[in-house]
């Protein structure tokens, strides 16, 4: 059984002007000690994504429809109370900046022992000692003495190993990794990567790695979500979608990106820029761009469907119009 | 007006083989020292910070040169001393054959300064939210003196606007109807107004999309072809930097470690800093694969390791390189500062 579950989620920002409609009918799975990659632009609502499952949305965006199953539970519309004991207990966060994570003025000994102490019925002693270990297992050199350090004493990439450390602190089956590496030099981003996932594995914790970097995607995950424009476009084993893509959107976006390994005159561009929310084109919202589009891109919004072993949002994969990209 | 079109053409013929921008030994150091009652009271010392600490380099006319590095390697601050932002503690800039920050401080440094600019990395803080497109790309015209006159000057906005892609039409609209791709081509306009030969590009496009990227790159390449355009190219992703160098330059903690070919760099990576950059990116089509991370962190500029500053990461690390500084040596066609590649021991 899927460990998470999201059918047709909605989430809509009502405003003066009218309500935006921010992510448009979603719906995937994370299987347990599974990596789910979601990849896309800003303002694709990957974030958002993570957001919703976390019940972390800002106001005034709100869930205004589908469903976010967690262990078969329904968790969008727990109460506050109920939440945060979820939060934290079955599922941690990590999120980009690693120092507007933690709290400057304690020092991360107390945060730790104060967050595991909230899930887990543990004296203060048990929950440093826990928190030691947690920090010895992330790779924190030296950890009994760093553990009554202020974060301002540790540099960026050892400061993302403490929220690291903090998300795993109750054991959670599932943590959603907001761009955790987005704000860290690549030699440190290569350590936090690998981190994450042998971390993730050995304690059978399912992530939610959401990224604007493939790469990362690529040796990460095991499975991806392509999202544009407040959907899905293309999801599958991340092998599949990016040496094989079926959304022209995924097949551009990856031409786009300059390769370490090969060179090339001139890039791949996709010309324009993604819609507004405001501004989203009838039927497929690619259409403008994409350059395989056809009439019925331009007044029928394709659903996910069948395209070899991955999911594409495409009128082109349409099994029953018989033709076959 | 016309003198500044016929210089334009003598720089799109492409170059004679002599470096139009040539930086010797040029170092920065910034005082971070306590306030001076500090010192006295609680006998703090001074404190000095060695941003950029004795680099050397070469960019011929019409070529790319891209400096990568980590946060806090100083490659930022080569990019200010070259446009004259900062002055060098040390060594100096020599462009197209003058002293530039010399030039800079007497009346021909303004015209110096229009034939260098600067690209900056983030296009929502380097543009005026409270002026219109129009403003922003005539000021360097007006600031300079280049071009008078309202129609004269909107003609050319025009022509700048619709060389980065846009229309004339985007001249009376804002920054904030625009989006980071299209700011950033409105930042390259605007640099482009008092027609360069030398463009700092500080992290063109680290704030964008990679759609929105391609596109920039695309634009800036197409630009140089045209224009004769020589840049330096300043970033953190070797991939971006492979596609649009000719040179590489590797900086850490505020020297050059390895400056090459970029076929020769990417193909033969000589220092061990270098061959760990290009083994920490993620490969693509490799999914799946582990990868061995490099250990350690960049130690505090403040108080550098002796020696090679590098030693404490690096795998081959020896006694002589744990007290002798390597010295920026020319090896089989490439510049490196290795003990290790200079023995011969990798």
């Amino acid at each position: 059984m899927s460990l998470l579950q999201i059918k047709n989620l909605v989430v809509e920002f009502p405003g003066r002007r009218g309500t935006l409609r921010a992510l448009d009918d979603i719906s995937f799975d994370i299987a347990p000690g599974e990596i789910l990659g979601v990849v896309g632009e800003s303002g694709a609502g990957k974030s958002l994504t993570g957001a919703a499952i976390i019940g972390l949305l800002e106001p005034p965006g709100r869930v205004a429809g589908g469903q976010i199953l967690l262990e078969g539970e329904r968790i969008d519309n727990l109460p506050h109370a109920r939440m945060r004991h979820i939060r934290g207990r079955k599922i941690g966060a990590i999120f980009q900046d690693p120092l507007t994570s933690l709290n400057p003025l304690y020092t991360i000994g107390r945060q730790l022992v104060e967050t595991i102490q909230a899930h887990l019925p543990v004296t203060v002693q048990e929950a440093r000692m826990r928190a030691i270990e947690l920090l010895n297992d992330t790779g924190i050199p030296a950890a009994a003495q760093r553990i009554d350090h202020y974060p301002h004493q540790f540099s960026g990439g050892m400061r993302q190993r403490v929220v690291i450390a903090l998300a795993l602190a109750a054991e959670p089956k599932l943590i959603v990794a907001d761009e955790p590496t987005t704000a860290l030099d690549v030699s440190i981003q290569a350590q936090i990567i690998t981190l994450l996932k042998n971390i993730c594995k050995q304690r059978g914790a399912a992530v939610m790695l959401i990224t604007h970097d493939m790469g990362v995607i690529a040796e990460t995950c095991d499975r991806v979500a392509v999202m544009y424009a407040g959907r899905i476009a293309e999801i599958g084993p991340v092998h599949q979608v990016i040496n094989h893509p079926s959304h022209p959107y995924t097949a551009g976006l990856m031409a786009a990106i300059p390769d370490i390994t090969a060179e090339r005159e001139r890039l791949y561009q996709i010309d324009g820029a993604m819609p507004r929310l405001n501004a989203i084109p009838q039927g497929c919202a690619f259409n403008p761009r994409c350059p395989k589009a056809f009439d019925r891109c331009r007044q029928d919004r394709p659903e996910l469907m069948q395209a070899g072993v991955t999911r594409a949002a495409c009128w082109l994969h349409d099994a029953n119009a018989g033709v076959v990209a | 007006m016309s003198a500044v079109f016929k210089t334009t053409e003598v720089q799109s013929t492409k170059g004679t083989g002599a470096p139009l921008v040539q930086a010797h030994d040029l170092a920065k150091t910034f005082d971070v020292s306590p306030p001076w009652l500090n010192r006295v009271l609680e006998r703090k010392p001074r404190l000095l910070l060695k941003a950029v600490d004795g680099v050397s380099f070469e960019i011929e006319k019409g070529k790319t040169l891209a400096l990568v590095g980590e946060s806090g390697c100083g490659k930022s601050t080569v990019a200010r001393l070259l446009v004259g932002l900062y002055e060098p503690t040390r060594g100096g800039l020599n462009f197209d054959g003058q002293d530039a920050h010399a030039v800079f401080k007497t009346p021909a440094g303004r015209q110096l300064r229009s034939r260098i600019q600067m690209i900056f990395q983030d296009p929502y803080a380097s543009l005026n939210p409270r002026w219109t497109i129009e403003n922003i790309i005539a000021e360097p015209l007006r600031e300079h003196g280049i071009l008078e006159g309202a129609a004269a000057l909107r003609e050319r906005v025009g022509d700048l606007l619709k060389s980065v892609g846009l229309s004339p039409l985007d001249m009376p609209k804002y920054p904030h109807q625009f989006s980071g791709g299209q700011r950033q081509r409105i930042s390259i306009a605007r640099a482009l107004a008092t027609e360069p030969e030398f463009l700092v590009c500080d992290e063109p496009t680290s704030a964008l999309d990679v759609s929105v990227q391609a596109q920039v790159l695309n634009i800036m390449k197409d630009l140089q072809r045209t224009r004769g355009l020589t840049y330096l190219f300043i970033s953190h992703n070797l991939a971006v930097v492979r596609h649009v160098s000719d040179q590489v330059g590797v900086m850490y903690l505020g020297r050059l470690v390895e400056l090459a070919d970029k076929h020769i760099l990417f193909d033969r990576p000589r220092h061990p800093y270098t061959r760990m950059l290009l083994d920490a990116i993620p490969k693509m089509h490799d999914t799946g694969r582990a990868r061995t991370p490099v250990s350690g962190e960049v130690p505090n500029p403040l108080n550098p390791p002796g020696g090679c500053t590098f030693h404490p990461r690096c795998p081959h690390a020896n006694e002589r390189c744990r007290s002798e500084r390597p010295q920026f040596l020319q090896i089989q066609g490439v510049r490196v500062a290795c003990h290790a590649v200079e023995e011969g021991r990798i």
